[in-house]
Formats: C-alpha cells, sequence, structure tokens
C-alpha cells in the first residue's frame, strides 16, 4: 500500500437487493448488500459463480439486464445520489465518475471500429473535442497503458491485437476519462498468467497515478491478497464476511471463507485439498436460516432456523455467523 | 513403479494451416516433444494458451494424428489399433460443452462401451451405475439429462465416461479450469482418489500450477510448442531450472497476502509471439531475462540428466541452477 486511503467513502451502498423475475420464480439475486468504498482503495468482493458479486456492481452502475427490482437504502457516488439520479445524469456519471472493466475483453469492444475510432468517441462526446485532438489523446492514452507502438496501432481493429493487448485497450478506455471508481470485473480471468501479472501491475499503476479506488470483482484469492487491501466475501447473494485482507487471510471468521480458503491448491506444500460439499444454493428457493447451512462444518443450533446478520465488533471486520471460527472482538 | 512407461510419445510434431487448410500460413502447434508416463503416475504438461499442450493431449488420444513421431502403448506403436486406442482416454475441458445434451447420462456414460461393443442391455445399465457411483455420483441420475447437473457434477459424467471402456491412461486436458475453487478441489481429490483405486496413469493438461502441485507427480513444461523443462513436480515447481518456468511460477498467484504482494512490479515482459512465425533460436528468448546471442540463433535442445527424483531436464543455455551435470 503505497498511499494511505483516505476515509471518506467515494462509493456507499447500503441494503441493496435486486431480484429476477424468472419462469421459475423470484431470483434474489443479491440481497441485503452493503458496503463503502474509500477514495483510492482497493476493496475485494469476491465469491464464487452465482454468489452476486456482478449483479451488485451492475446494479451500482445502473447496467442491470433483464427484468431486475432493484432497491437500496443508500447508493451514493462521490457526492452524487444514485437513487434519486436520472438516467440522463447516471449516463455522464459512468465513465467520468465510475467506470467498469469487464472480464471479456474480445466482446466488450466494438469489433466493428478502429481503436482509435473508439477511444477517440469517448473524448469527443463527453469532453466535445475535435477529431484531431481525440486521436492524440487516444494515441497518448494507449501510451499510458503501455501499448507498443501506440501511434501506428491506433488504426487497427479489436481481432488484430493479442489478449493481453485487448485488455490494455479495455482499461485504457475505462480510465479515458479519469474515473474516481474503477470497477474491474475479473479483469485477468480469461488471460494467461504472465499476461495477468503485467496487467495487474498496469492496475497498481493507473491507480497510484490517478488515485482511483477500484472496486475489484473476483473469484480468485491470490489475485485478492495481490491487489486489495479489504475484502468482502460474498455468498449466496449475501455478504457473509468483510475485513482487511491481512486479517481475514491470517484468521478468517465465516466458515464459507475458511473453506473457501483450505479448498484452494498452494504451489509450496502438497496438501490433500480440503473441497466443500455439496454445490451452491438455488437462490429462487434457499435453504433456511443460514445460506452455507447444508455444507458447513461448524453447524450449530440456530444455522437451519435464523439467518445471521452481518455484524461488526471492531471497525472495518464483520461476519454473519452465528458460529464464527475467531470472535473478532479478540482480533486486532 | 514398473520400468516400462503405460505410455510414450517419441518426437511428436504437428503443424496446422490458420486461416484455411491450403493457403493459410503453416505454424508448428507441437515441434519434437517426447513423454512418458508409468502406470499409475500423473504426469502434468503446463503451459499457457497457444503452447500446444491440448494438440499434444489430442495427439495422444488419436484425436489428431501426428505429422512425425509415434505414440508407444506398453511399448507397442498404437497406431489405428482399436483395443490399444481403447487404454487411452479423454476428459475435456468444458463439462458444458464436452456432453451432448440431447442425451442421458446413460447414453453418455456408455458411449464407449457402445463403440467397443463391450457391453449391453442389463449389464450396461449395471456397468454405467457402477461407474457413475464410483465418481460419486448418484446411480439413479443415469436417466437424466446433462444440463439437470451443476458445472462439477458435469465433469463428474465426463470422467465417469472416460473410465467406461476400463482405461490404462487418462488424458485430462484442463478438466478443472472450468470450476469454482470449492468444486474444483472435489474434482482433483475424485481423480487422486480413482488413480489409487484403478492404478490408472493420468495426463494432466493444466495452466494452473497450484491444481498440478495437488495432483501431479512429475511435470513438462511446454512454450510454444516446445517443452522447455521436465522433472519430478517438487523440483519443477519448486526449484525451476528454465527462466520461463522462473517466469510462470512467479507470476502465479496464492491466497496469502505477505507471498502474493511479493509479484507486485515483477511481471515479465511480453506476451508468447505468433506461432506463426515464431522468434529464432529459443522460442522464449524475446521475453527471457538471461537471454545471450547463443539464444537468438540457436535453438536449445532438452538435456536430461537422471537424480535422486528421477528424470529431468531443461532446454536452455542458460539455466537458473547450473550446478547439474547435464548429458543428453
Amino acid at each position: 500500500m503505497t498511499k494511505q486511503a483516505d476515509e471518506r467513502p467515494v462509493l456507499s451502498v447500503s441494503g441493496l437487493d435486486v431480484s429476477f423475475r424468472t419462469m421459475r420464480g423470484e431470483v434474489k439475486a443479491v440481497s441485503d448488500v452493503s458496503f463503502d468504498l474509500k477514495r483510492g482503495e482497493v476493496l475485494a468482493l469476491v465469491g464464487e459463480s452465482g454468489s452476486g458479486k456482478s449483479v451488485s456492481t451492475r446494479a451500482v452502475m445502473g447496467i442491470v439486464r433483464g427484468n431486475a427490482t432493484i432497491n437500496a437504502r443508500r447508493m451514493e457516488l462521490a457526492g452524487h445520489d444514485l437513487l434519486t439520479a436520472d438516467e440522463e445524469q447516471k449516463r455522464k456519471l459512468r465513465g467520468r465518475v465510475i467506470s467498469l472493466v469487464f472480464q471479456d475483453a474480445l466482446s466488450a469492444l466494438n469489433p466493428v471500429l478502429s481503436i482509435g475510432d473508439q477511444l477517440g468517441e469517448l473524448y469527443r462526446t463527453h469532453l466535445n473535442v475535435s477529431k484531431k485532438e481525440a486521436r492524440e489523446r487516444s494515441i497518448e492514452l494507449l501510451r499510458s497503458v503501455h501499448l507498443a507502438s501506440a501511434d501506428k496501432r491506433i488504426d487497427d481493429y479489436p481481432h488484430q491485437f493479442s489478449g493481453g493487448m485487448r485488455q490494455r485497450i479495455l482499461i485504457a478506455s475505462a480510465i479515458a476519462l479519469k474515473p474516481e471508481v474503477l470497477i474491474a470485473d475479473e479483469p485477468t480471468t480469461a488471460l494467461d498468467v504472465t499476461v495477468q501479472a503485467q496487467i495487474l501491475d498496469l492496475l497498481d499503476e493507473l491507480r497510484d497515478e490517478l488515485g482511483m479506488a477500484i472496486l475489484l470483482i473476483t473469484h480468485d484469492l491470490g489475485v485478492v491478497a495481490r491487489m486489495a487491501e479489504r475484502v468482502a466475501v460474498m455468498y449466496a447473494g449475501r455478504l457473509v464476511e468483510t475485513g482487511s485482507v491481512d486479517d481475514i487471510f491470517r484468521a478468517p471468521s465465516h466458515p464459507y471463507t475458511a473453506a473457501l480458503m483450505a479448498s484452494a491448491p498452494r504451489i509450496e506444500t502438497v496438501e490433500k485439498l480440503e473441497p466443500i460439499k455439496g454445490s451452491p444454493p438455488n437462490l429462487i428457493a434457499p435453504p433456511p436460516g443460514c445460506a452455507f447451512n447444508p455444507r458447513c462444518t461448524h453447524l450449530g443450533d440456530l444455522c437451519t432456523k435464523v439467518r445471521p446478520e452481518l455484524i461488526g465488533d471492531l471497525p472495518g471486520r464483520s461476519r454473519a455467523c452465528h458460529y464464527p471460527l475467531v470472535e473478532t472482538a479478540h482480533v486486532g | 513403479m514398473s520400468a516400462e512407461p503405460i505410455l510414450e510419445a517419441r518426437g511428436l510434431s504437428k503443424t496446422f494451416r490458420a486461416g484455411g487448410a491450403v493457403f493459410g500460413k503453416p505454424f508448428q502447434a507441437v515441434k519434437d516433444v517426447s513423454l512418458a508416463v508409468m502406470p499409475g503416475e500423473t504426469l502434468a504438461v503446463v503451459g499457457e494458451s497457444g503452447c500446444g499442450k491440448s494438440t499434444l493431449a489430442r495427439m495422444l488420444v488419436g484425436l489428431e494424428t501426428p505429422d512425425e513421431g509415434e505414440i508407444l502403448f506398453r511399448g507397442a506403436p498404437i497406431k489405428r489399433d482399436r483395443a490399444l486406442r481403447r487404454q487411452v482416454q479423454m476428459v475435456f475441458q468444458d463439462p458444458y460443452l464436452s456432453l451432448n445434451p440431447r442425451r442421458t447420462v446413460l447414453d453418455i456414460v456408455a458411449e464407449p462401451l457402445d463403440v467397443h461393443g463391450l457391453a449391453k442391455g442389463a449389464p450396461r445399465t449395471a456397468r454405467v451405475e457402477e461407474l457413475l457411483t464410483a465418481v460419486g455420483l448418484d446411480p439413479a441420475a443415469s436417466s437424466r439429462f446433462p444440463h439437470e447437473f451443476s458445472g462439477g457434477q458435469r465433469q463428474r459424467i465426463g470422467i465417469a465416461r472416460a473410465l467406461a471402456a476400463e482405461p490404462s491412461v487418462l488424458v485430462c486436458d484442463e478438466p478443472v479450469s472450468a470450476l469454482d475453487v470449492s468444486v474444483q478441489a472435489q474434482v482433483v481429490n475424485l481423480l487422486i482418489d480413482l488413480q489409487k483405486r484403478l492404478g490408472i496413469a493420468i495426463i494432466f493438461i493444466a495452466h494452473d500450477l497450484a491444481v498440478v502441485r495437488a495432483i501431479s507427480h512429475r511435470v513438462m513444461v511446454m512454450y510454444l510448442g516446445r517443452a522447455v523443462e521436465e522433472g519430478g513436480a517438487d523440483r519443477v515447481l519448486v526449484t525451476p531450472n528454465h527462466p520461463y518456468t522462473v517466469a510462470l511460477r512467479g507470476s502465479a498467484l496464492e491466497p496469502d497476502p505477505a507471498r502474493a504482494r511479493l509479484a507486485r512490479g515483477k511481471a515479465t515482459r511480453g506476451e508468447p509471439p505468433n506461432p506463426v512465425n515464431p522468434p529464432p533460436g529459443c522460442r522464449f528468448n524475446p521475453r527471457c531475462p538471461r537471454v545471450t546471442d547463443e539464444c537468438r540463433t540457436n535453438e536449445p535442445q532438452m538435456k536430461r540428466h537422471t537424480d535422486a527424483a528421477g528424470v529431468s531436464g531443461v532446454a536452455c543455455y542458460h539455466p537458473v541452477h547450473e550446478a547439474v551435470e547435464l548429458n543428453a
């Protein structure tokens, strides 16, 4: 952590619910999710497929597809109330204040427009600059994400670039207007590990340069350990544990967090992996009580009856478990 | 382990044409790769996209024909011998694409039995139920369709199918990379378990070094169609000798903040070059921190030696650990 994160949150979300109506019933993809993202920090939202981590951030961006119902108590972005903002206001915030990098760079870029046209369009629509200036700025931007011979490749099309280069271009388009918040949704999942290392270094560098906060969505605990200061773990649409990366990786409090870590293989040691039995629950009819109870190894009487609330004993650390593995009150 | 490999590949090469079979530019997906796996052993083949590991896997099971080289089963060339082919079965990467959605689990798992005429009627059903139990599924699942199962369960179905013909070797192409971590561990443990029970050899194609560490006895590292390093899993993954293996190892992130943060700012430069036009000399030379003029002109050959941990080899003029006596 080269910079001390500012304590004021740049993004504050409280009580976020997202549900989808489907043929088989209502799917509660996200339930009562709250988090604060401080200026300049990296907060990782971690979970497996279907945990609601991507949908939560899409709801914040206002880009949830399908017939979704979104409710929240609070959703504030850099002084703007997203709950009362109209479409036009939100559109202006996207790009300038909050921006998104997707996992799949090939489908996020327009295949029939050259890179220069796609990046230039951002400058022309948001900043109203001339075509020539937009082009020059685009070349500068591509240099800032270390795309080799940016001035020669500006007229190339997405398919002419490698996966790593496309991800650089996508990051370039996301940071073009110097947003305060970058949501990086599995930004390296589709990449080879040596290229992943480069992209993560690039994100570090841009964060230092622009002072932006990053909300990192990932399933990869290694990426969390490498990038983030704080982590929020999601399971079945709810937050189950939050805290600093150092605290949580040293002593996870929620049995799901602990089980997730135990199931991840490590290079240095050969131990038998401990998988989590079963599979994630059906979000149309989640189990009563704690959604993790059918897979949990620390089951108590309350777990199948009462849903545990997310409670914090110490500032910055909380968990939703009746029988946590470490009493958060004693951590510190 | 017995001294004779159950499956051996000698000097396999395969060239494809990018952009059309006639006018496309040729590129060598696999160039002169040899490997051997002993009964009951797991050999992992590791590398990033485009390194040729999947093409190698497909040649080993007969889905591609090598341009050069040969594949031997217990010392006998496999070629078109169906009885030998049966001995080497494949588990595919994508559990969503590799199972026919319109067939029941019974018919999917029984396919090798039907193809090789091994069982019909009641014995066929009984065998499928036995296989489903072996991979940890309810035998009643046999009347259901693939879409009714989760990714992990589908991969179990794929493994049951591969085991149906009682193979001696299982070639698994990235079998867990599409799965969530918690489920990935279930499938890795299942493969380890099946190997212990059935004594099968496994060739495990993967890009994730941590998964490889959990399952393999030996490791071969590939880069742009060439094998660059091989040896015992401990040796290759803990004290890698080829600069590319070192780069892979350094890029792999583990769920340990102190260790993972060491990787910050240390990314290896460049990306794997276009296989249509590989660099002269060592294929890793444009990205290598130890590169010299020799690396840019002459392609290094795999040099092997035997130590306490078995055969170890590296194709590099400037390996990281020079100490060992290498002989060709």
